[in-house]
């Protein structure tokens, strides 16, 4: 059941994950989080560099702790290769994003409200939705083949949908379970 | 046309009507010399009720926020920026977050990194951005060098399995909640959820790779809403 992991990558690996992190950041709109499933094919899937396990339990703690989600990204990062691998994918996630923030928010406010805009707006938003739950459904499968973890993934769910719990809340709870189960 | 009658605010001439929560500071930079006289100047809105001082107190502010944010920042900005510091109006806030939507990257990353620039040009910018990171960094840096001290103990990697299902749980959550967003989009309401369901399926079950799914559904999309946006 122990997956067989690649090692870390060395030298020219680095380049190759950079260019993937400078990539990324020019698809995350709708947020880090959205890029997630991206992550996961890049890193667990393809590279083999973490295993299924170990990347959802990375962006649990990422999750857990004070801080904006991007933050996942220097943990996963930190998980494949240390200080370096940190600095690497954190460089190339914020890299291009805040360029491009900056210098579209200094002339392009006045476009607003322009149709072209207006209709990427409008058109992304369904995907970004979808971007979401893709996320939430890929970070869930450790839990797909225990029945416990499952029941405690709906009931997250269900909570965080009818209630204005804190998600401190859900995710202590969570940890208290699994620590239970364990 | 006569010249305008208040020396001490130039250009002390709203955009647009001020929302009613800012009525006293208005009414203060009519009738007395405003509070702020010391701070740098501002490059907001005149109706805005008061500045950032420095890049450094952007800096404190913003790792205040992030420190606060667990499972979400969006919320404690909104509170801390205009409610407690009210540095800006509902409206200004509402305008920098579309901003920061439609753009690449973290929302929050790009809110501080815009309201920093618009403050103190790039000092600003490079402040909001190290206030939201610096601090979380290493806290999370730490909780993770635990991990993986204590991973091989089966309750620490048991509590984490909860964890990291909870987490999912409450992405999946965040986006059924961000459906009903949908509701007024021009598309439509069944179009979106299609789209929705076209996007699920090529990227959590089939596995597509991102930018191919926004290259052919993304534009697609855009095309569409383009469409129906049209006069």
């Amino acid at each position: 059941m122990t997956p067989v992991l690649a090692p870390a990558p060395h030298g020219a690996d680095w380049g190759g994950v950079f260019a993937q992190y400078l990539l990324l950041s020019m698809l995350s709109i709708g947020g880090a989080i959205s890029t997630a499933p991206e992550m996961h094919r890049y890193l667990v899937e393809q590279h083999h560099w973490l295993s299924n396990e170990q990347f959802s339990s990375m962006v649990a703690i990422a999750q857990a702790a004070p801080g904006p989600n991007l933050l996942f990204v220097a943990v996963l990062g930190w998980g494949i290769g240390g200080v370096a691998g940190m600095c690497v994918t954190m460089t190339g996630i914020l890299l291009p994003s805040t360029t491009l923030t900056l210098l579209a928010a200094r002339w392009g406010e006045a476009r607003r409200s322009t149709r072209g805009v207006q209709a990427f707006v409008a058109g992304m938003a369904p995907l970004t939705v979808g971007l979401v739950l893709s996320a939430g459904f890929i970070l869930g499968k450790p839990g797909y083949r225990d029945p416990w973890l499952l029941a405690l993934m709906v009931a997250t769910v269900a909570v965080c949908v009818r209630t204005k719990l804190s998600p401190l809340w859900l995710i202590a709870a969570g940890g208290l379970v699994g620590a239970f189960l364990a | 046309m006569p010249m305008p009658d208040t020396p001490n605010v130039p250009d002390a001439q709203p955009s647009k009507l001020p929302a009613a929560d800012e009525a006293p500071s208005l009414m203060s930079a009519a009738s007395a010399p405003p509070v702020d006289a010391d701070a740098p100047r501002s490059v907001f809105d005149d109706d805005s009720p008061r500045v950032p001082r420095s890049p450094g107190e952007i800096f404190r502010v913003c790792t205040r926020i992030a420190l606060q944010g667990f499972g979400g920042v969006l919320p404690i900005i909104q509170r801390e920026w205009v409610e407690k510091e009210r540095w800006l109006t509902r409206e200004q806030f509402l305008e920098l977050l579309a901003v920061a939507q439609v753009m690449p990257g973290p929302n929050v990353v790009n809110l501080a990194l815009i309201f920093g620039d618009r403050a103190f040009g790039l000092r600003g910018a490079m402040a909001g951005l190290g206030g939201m990171l610096l601090v979380p960094l290493g806290v999370v840096l730490v909780l993770t060098v635990g991990y993986m001290h204590y991973a091989s103990h089966p309750v620490v990697a048991g509590a984490l399995r909860g964890m990291g299902a909870a987490a999912a749980g409450l992405i999946f959550a965040t986006g059924i909640k961000l459906l009903s967003a949908l509701r007024r989009n021009v598309m439509g309401w069944r179009t979106s959820l299609a789209f929705v369901a076209l996007m699920f399926a090529g990227i959590a079950l089939a596995g597509v790779p991102l930018i191919w799914m926004l290259a052919g559904l993304g534009l697609a999309a855009c095309a569409l809403a383009r469409r129906r946006l049209a006069p």
